[in-house]
């Protein structure tokens, strides 16, 4: 039984809203980045799938468009307890960019323009959960949201959709990312509310 | 694995900021900079969490203190500011966080880039600074609407008497004191320039406040010749503009 505090009465006005564990509503789309926002300029702008050791993929902004792009709307839960509801992106599917790929990983490892890096199990990049998105309401996608390229994965925490995305090393053994090194749950779900470690 | 708080103290350190001090007796000590995970839970189980940065120093026993800004349509802050008194109960998990901290092994130069209530875990990097007696000198550029919204200040003020160890900076916003030698504004280059350390000093930098202030405040330091990688960054709040 938790602990009651004493005059608190809190909002339901939500109630109506189904959301993970511990989450609360917003409307607005907070920023949370570990360092400054990297600057990334199209022209030298690349992605990569590569293996540990060779690269087995590689696109430059212009053939990356050439890839057939979706449109796809999404809810968001980010760590620190927010979730938004209902966003709307497009980008390339994960599934599009490892479609030739041969490999027997299991576990994957996205890096960033910057230094960034999670990671989490190759099936959760399978099966229509995730893409290399580059418009976020119909605009290009802001820097400080992680344009021009992110990661989203929105089945996980937020902090698994890795902002200034540049690749994916496909992995047969699992490694932690940034924050999955610094406490944080190793996987991040956010209906088990894996937040932390030892969740 | 959420932990029963009390609080065994309320300090109000503006019209809108509030100090909690809470004793966790199992409290397992945290790191400058960390922050934490307050739940309130209303009699029908009704709960709401929110995470809060950790204000006071790391070696403080069993007392974790939390400086929280009141948020107009907030649902927890109204309440930990105005609702709260000596004696309630919460619950709080952590310490959680480990890349924006500040140890005392740290000997290099350390810039401390604050903006609004983004003061708070910056507030608990000096204050282990000092219980530790460190010498590594520290530098805070403070960007805050206008004095009245000052937080810490009298212990401020004495520490910057006191310590040639903390250089502190006041840039207002809004409205500066009578006299100020800077009209209000925002944080700019030849502020940064003129009080902050040269990227040649090999600091370590400290961002924290609003997603606004902490783009202008990084993308500054940049342009003054800091590497991206010796800027450490915490944001809160909306997108949109400084609250």
């Amino acid at each position: 039984m938790p602990i009651i505090s004493r005059g608190f009465a809190g909002r339901r006005t939500e109630a109506d809203v189904k959301l993970p564990p511990g989450q609360y509503l917003t409307t607005d789309f907070p920023v949370l980045s570990a360092g400054p926002t990297p600057r990334v300029s199209l022209d030298k702008w690349e992605f990569s799938i590569d293996d540990g050791t060779n690269v087995l993929r590689r696109w430059d902004w212009k053939s990356f468009h050439n890839l057939p792009a979706e449109n796809f709307t999404v809810d968001l839960h980010c760590v620190t307890r927010w979730s938004k509801l209902g966003t709307s992106w497009e980008g390339v599917s994960l599934d599009t960019l490892l479609a030739d790929v041969k490999t027997n990983a299991q576990y994957a490892l996205a890096n960033s323009y910057g230094g960034y890096t999670t990671n989490l199990p190759l099936a959760d990049l399978m099966n229509k959960q995730a893409w290399i998105a580059f418009k976020f309401d119909d605009e290009d996608l802001a820097p400080e949201h992680g344009g021009p390229a992110r990661l989203l994965v929105p089945h996980l925490y937020l902090w698994k959709s890795a902002k200034w995305v540049r690749g994916i090393t496909l992995m047969d053994k699992d490694r932690p990312g940034f924050w999955e090194s610094l406490g944080y749950n190793n996987y991040g779900d956010p209906w088990r509310e894996q937040r932390y470690q030892g969740n | 694995m959420w932990r029963t708080a009390t609080v065994v103290a309320v300090r109000d350190e503006t019209a809108t900021a509030r100090t909690i001090t809470m004793e966790v007796p199992d409290w397992p000590g945290h790191l400058a900079g960390q922050h934490v995970d307050v739940r309130l839970t209303a009699t029908d189980g009704y709960s709401a969490a929110r995470s809060y940065s950790i204000a006071n120093a790391p070696n403080s026993g069993m007392r974790v203190e939390l400086t929280v800004e009141r948020l107009p349509n907030g649902e927890v802050s109204p309440y930990l500011t105005q609702e709260l008194r000596v004696g309630d109960q919460m619950e709080i998990k952590g310490p959680v966080g480990g890349w924006f901290v500040w140890q005392p092994q740290q000997t290099e130069p350390i810039q401390l880039l604050a903006g609004g209530a983004g003061l708070v875990p910056l507030m608990a990097m000096i204050r282990s600074r000092q219980s530790a007696g460190c010498a590594a000198p520290f530098r805070l550029l403070y960007s805050v609407r206008e004095p009245e919204a000052v937080l810490y200040s009298d212990e401020l003020r004495v520490l910057s008497e006191n310590d040639r160890g903390v250089a502190l900076t006041y840039a207002y916003t809004r409205s500066a004191p009578k006299d100020w030698p800077r009209a209000p504004g925002r944080i700019d280059a030849s502020l940064i320039a003129n009080t902050s350390w040269s990227s040649t000093a090999g600091p370590t930098c400290y961002v924290c406040g609003p997603t606004s202030f902490v783009e202008r405040a990084s993308n500054l330091l940049i342009a003054s010749g800091y590497s991206p990688d010796r800027i450490r960054t915490e944001r809160f709040g909306p997108t949109g503009e400084q609250r």
